[in-house]
């Protein structure tokens, strides 16, 4: 039998897995990877409109400003801290650490309480 | 079509050299990237909203515009590295892959290149 031919694992999402914990996860870190390399176009925007001058660089403020751009940059952040808290989880595996499937779960939770804390402390800091 | 497998057809090519580096780069970049995203957003949450003086003053100090470059490279690098990891897994046909990896690694070093440029611009100012 050809290579191409032979039958394949089906994709974890569909109807052959059933969703976990660690696999939501797992695909959220590539989501989020993905989600921030849109959102580096809101960096570079900035960046830029401020290398123009005073004037692009106060244009540029009341768009990120703006409700949409709050939203984004909202989202951004969680992306952010979720993506380096995992990141820093997935460190600890390639270092050999917390393999256990009770550890991975508690990882887990800790990653997503720790996003959620440092996108809302983020907030209140930019709020006040 | 040729009877050979594909492992036959490859046996004896000799390895690439360079499997390792794409992983070892990641880890790398994202280790750098712990400390440099901390930075990034504590300054942030106050220079991004401060009128255009303070901003170019805070960005014109070396440390600032060192930092701001350091963490625009390896942000960067770390994306074309991950982006490249979905592109494999995720899209096919083949060639469909590879155009996908080419724009986006185009876009991203366009994308790096203005950024770091208008940081330059601004700390040179």
């Amino acid at each position: 039998m050809s290579a191409n031919k032979r039958p394949l694992s089906p994709f974890m999402i569909g109807p052959y897995y059933k969703p976990q914990m660690t696999s939501v996860l797992s695909i959220t870190h590539r989501a989020t990877g993905a989600g921030l390399v849109v959102g580096t176009l809101l960096l570079v925007y900035w960046l830029a409109a401020a290398a123009l001058g005073p004037e692009s660089y106060k244009h540029g403020q009341a768009v990120i400003g703006s409700m949409l751009g709050q939203l984004f940059l909202f989202l951004w952040t969680w992306a952010l801290f979720y993506h380096m808290a995992n990141g820093i989880r997935h460190l600890f595996w390639d270092a050999g650490c917390g393999f256990e499937m009770e550890q991975a779960t508690k990882s887990g939770w800790w990653v997503v309480w720790s996003s959620i804390i440092l996108t809302v402390l983020c907030w209140l800091i930019a709020g006040s | 079509m040729s009877l050979r497998t594909p492992l036959a057809l490859v046996r004896g090519l000799g390895a690439a050299k360079d499997g390792t580096h794409h992983w070892w780069m990641q880890r790398v970049t994202s280790i750098a990237l712990i400390p440099l995203v901390v930075w990034f957003v504590f300054s942030m949450l106050f220079y991004s909203r401060v009128e255009y003086a303070v901003f170019q003053h805070w960005l014109s100090k070396p440390l600032n515009a060192g930092l701001m470059v350091t963490f625009l490279v390896t942000v960067f690098y770390h994306a074309k590295l991950g982006m490249q990891v979905i592109y494999e897994d995720y899209v096919r046909p083949e060639w469909a892959m590879y155009v996908a990896l080419l724009v986006t690694q185009f876009a991203l070093f366009l994308l790096g290149a203005i950024a770091i440029i208008s940081v330059l611009k601004i700390a040179l100012a």
